[in-house]
């Protein structure tokens, strides 16, 4: 899987700052992301991924720095499951219609555009959950509703936030080899995560943020104790399994049940 | 049957009948994007805020007191928008203070200089006698913005609802949107305060959307059922009121309460959580979807 980003450019931060008020949250970020990217934006809670997320999307002005958008470029944004409102009140299919907001004015949808919508939820393997509610969906499912309505834009370039944030370990194999599989079709990545060993290890390129870049590059380039200290604020071990990094915890033994002297 | 067409025989009933099925309607409709935003505290704020501005308008242009009311309504609604966007200051908090202090500056001015509009009872709790022509056509033309408001802006109204940050990634102005409805909400209770009353009509805009949240899981759907139950209360309020004596506005929202209650105990509050803002979305996490 390549992805480090070296085609023509999408997306550019140039010596951004951000932040809410009078907190900057983001000091002093550059950043690329090209046509053929794939990045996963690590950090641990707090360090201004989201913030980051929100910069390249347009719905955070930093506060001094520039951001360089190519002309019209499309953007698809897939938000944190934990973040929506699963009780209100739409169908799966009147989530994925929302995209269609430009073109067609009246409220119901076209047979083209219901069409268009099982077909891409068809592609996601849920094309028979079409009326079912939003919350009857399972977590893996509600991630593909959300690709489906992102994928609806035809997207160049596809944002995500926390995409494998609280789902199991075989909804998340299904969302990695879901993104790998657009990523082959040419849709450009990028994602926030804490996840460093079920998601970011399995990245082609990654970006650590600690309110500013600390590291930028392929899992084995940023993968390190050094890095990682750095990001998160802790000690880190960096194993080696299979021919990819996996980072353990140096948790102090006396937390460890039987270990303590 | 006598008891339904007897009251029909006189013509402030006739009116009022009218007016109380559109108000019902128009409020219920529009109360689905405010309860499901999570914004109910400001059809109660506003109705007080635009009872200050009747008794403001009165002062400075009596003869168009209800254009007055309506511009000062709007105003607040964009100053509520404005101080939450610009300041730290929360949505419940700055709903409060502007309208509260509306409301007061209204209720003083009536005390000072009395009012050549409707009476402080009447504002204050609706009445059915004394419905003009103008009132009416006015009720109908708001009812008819709002609905076009709402054909036109369909999906646009229901992404920025859903999720404001994805909307205006995809190209939707949500701010703007807002902006609109705001406005709309705001001619919408100038126009029904007349029937309902300032007190009552953000119980119209809330209870209809609550009981249609607990019948069905569609957004259309929704809106269908919202709209009807609020031309129910309108209807059925108008004939209890005419019976009892009692103002209008308080037995259309009697009705409507009693409706929420019936269909609460058959549906459990089924779907209520979050969309009412009774909830907050700790429990959703918790609970894992059914697969």
């Amino acid at each position: 899987m390549t992805g480090t980003g070296v085609g023509p450019e999408l997306l550019r931060l140039d010596n951004v700052e951000a932040g809410y008020g009078q907190q900057t949250v983001l000091h002093d970020v550059s950043f690329h992301i090209h046509e053929d990217q794939f990045t996963g934006i690590v950090g641990p809670s707090g360090a201004g991924k989201t913030t980051l997320l929100r910069v390249l999307l347009g719905t955070l002005a930093p506060s001094a720095g520039t951001v360089y958008q190519r002309p019209d470029l499309r953007i698809a944004y897939v938000p944190q499951l934990e973040t929506v409102n699963w009780n209100f009140p739409v169908t799966v299919m009147e989530c994925v219609l929302m995209s269609k907001t430009r073109g067609r004015r009246l409220p119901w949808a076209s047979r083209q555009e219901k069409a268009q919508v099982l077909d891409v939820l068809g592609r996601l393997g849920i094309g028979g959950l079409a009326q079912r509610h939003i919350r009857e969906l399972s977590g893996g499912q509600q991630q593909r509703m959300f690709l489906a309505r992102a994928l609806l834009r035809d997207p160049q370039l596809l944002l995500m936030d926390e995409p494998t944030s609280g789902v199991d370990v075989s909804t998340r194999h299904d969302v990695l080899h879901l993104l790998a599989d657009l990523h082959e079709e040419g849709v450009a990545i990028v994602l926030t995560t804490h996840d460093l060993n079920g998601m970011a290890a399995h990245l082609p390129h990654l970006v650590c943020v600690n309110h500013r870049i600390v590291a930028d590059g392929s899992p084995n380039e940023v993968i390190t104790p050094a890095v990682l200290e750095q990001t998160f604020g802790a000690r880190m071990e960096v194993l080696e399994h299979l021919g990819m990094r996996v980072v353990v915890d140096e948790a102090p033994v006396s937390y460890v049940p039987g270990m303590s002297d | 049957m006598d008891t339904l067409l007897e009251p029909l025989g006189y013509a402030f009933f006739q009116k009022g009948l009218l007016v109380a099925c559109l108000s019902g309607a128009l409020l219920g409709f529009i109360g689905v994007y405010i309860v499901l935003r999570g914004m109910s505290y400001i059809g109660h704020g506003l109705s007080h805020s635009i009872f200050g501005g009747f008794a403001a308008a009165q002062l400075f242009a009596s003869q168009f007191y209800v254009l007055g009311a309506g511009l000062w309504g709007i105003l607040s609604a964009l100053a509520i928008t404005t101080v939450v966007k610009r300041s730290r200051v929360g949505a419940d908090a700055a709903i409060g203070v502007i309208t509260l202090a509306s409301f007061a500056l209204g209720v003083a001015l009536f005390a000072k200089f009395g009012t050549t509009g409707p009476s402080f009872d009447n504002a204050l709790f609706g009445s059915i006698l004394g419905i003009s022509s103008t009132q009416i056509y006015g009720l109908i033309a708001v009812t008819v913005l709002t609905a076009a408001f709402v054909f036109l802006q369909y999906r646009a109204l229901l992404f920025s609802t859903f999720d404001p940050d994805v909307a205006i990634v995809s190209g939707v102005r949500v701010g703007r949107i807002e902006a609109l409805l705001m406005v709309i909400l705001s001619l919408a209770i100038l126009a029904t305060l007349t029937v309902v009353g300032v007190t009552l009509v953000a119980a119209m805009l809330v209870i209809p959307a609550v009981i249609a949240r607990m019948l069905t899981d569609s957004f259309g759907r929704m809106l269908t059922y919202s709209t009807i139950v609020g031309m129910i209360c309108g209807v059925a309020g108008m004939y209890l009121s005419y019976y009892a004596g009692v103002p209008s506005g308080t037995m259309i929202v009697l009705v409507g309460a009693t409706l929420f209650v019936i269909v609460l105990a058959f549906t459990g509050g089924r779907g209520l959580k979050r969309s009412a803002g009774l909830d907050s979305h700790s429990e959703d996490l918790l609970a894992e979807p059914a697969a």
